[in-house]
């Protein structure tokens, strides 16, 4: 299946990328990691075409506190970025849940900002059996 | 495109003040730009980029699409119910097109 979704026909993103990238979502601040963000995903994944993922964070969801995104990256794709969901008051609780492209076996990092400034990372190892994308 | 057709799974009714959880999926190849096609040449990106949701006007909650989501791309959160109302969904397509959809709530 190689050239199928072609992630293999270019240059791997780097974790000092994905590192990079954080920096900048943070505004310089010093993720703490796990504690009131979750993500959860498969430890294999079959099938890196479709690799469910969610993510959780604790959080009252008031109007002066409640986490305002979530960026997910995955270190190993040729992009890093995959998303970034955003949450009000109204979202009621800070989830979400989407299904994701991995090129292979390689480390997802999620990262939350709420409106008080806190920043929260987690991330998971995923191994990928069949490349998403032919790789 | 065509045939693009958005789906959505969000109960009829809930108790005020209620957390639901709603679904959505929209048919899209999300085509990342970094496949070749049967020429050799690579396809042109198309995905959708961002989904939105509204609840009475006001925003609920909403996301940024990379190529990285799958085709077909499915996505579950939740939304506080407050008060009776209308949810109204949207996806923007790279090409411009905007897709869209409501769901009706009622106050149980």
């Amino acid at each position: 299946a190689a050239g199928v979704f072609g992630f293999s026909l270019s240059a791997s993103a780097t974790p000092e990328a994905t590192a990079e990238s954080i920096k900048n979502f943070a505004g310089g601040k010093e993720p703490a990691m796990g504690g009131d963000l979750t993500l959860t995903t498969p430890e294999i994944a079959e099938n890196g075409n479709t690799v469910p993922i969610e993510v959780s964070v604790a959080s009252p969801m008031t109007d002066d506190d409640y986490v305002e995104s979530v960026v997910i990256y995955a270190e190993g794709n040729p992009n890093p970025d995959v998303a970034v969901f955003h949450f009000t008051p109204m979202s009621g609780a800070a989830e979400a849940k989407t299904r994701m492209r991995l090129a292979k076996t390689q480390n997802v990092v999620a990262v939350a900002k709420t409106s008080k400034g806190q920043v929260f990372m987690d991330k998971k190892e995923v191994k990928v059996t069949i490349g998403g994308c032919g790789g | 495109m065509d045939n693009i057709k958005p789906r959505v799974k969000v109960p009829k009714s809930a108790s005020a003040g209620e957390i639901i959880t709603i679904k959505t999926l929209i048919n899209h190849p999300m085509e990342s730009g970094l496949r070749k096609g049967k020429d050799g040449n690579l396809i042109p990106r198309q995905i959708i980029n961002k989904f939105t949701c509204e609840f009475n006007g006001k925003s609920v909650f909403s996301c940024e699409l990379e190529p990285a989501i799958s085709a077909n791309p499915y996505i579950e959160f939740s939304a506080k119910v407050t008060e009776a109302g209308t949810f109204k969904f949207s996806w923007l397509d790279d090409d411009g097109s905007v897709y869209e959809t409501e769901n009706k709530i009622a106050i149980k």
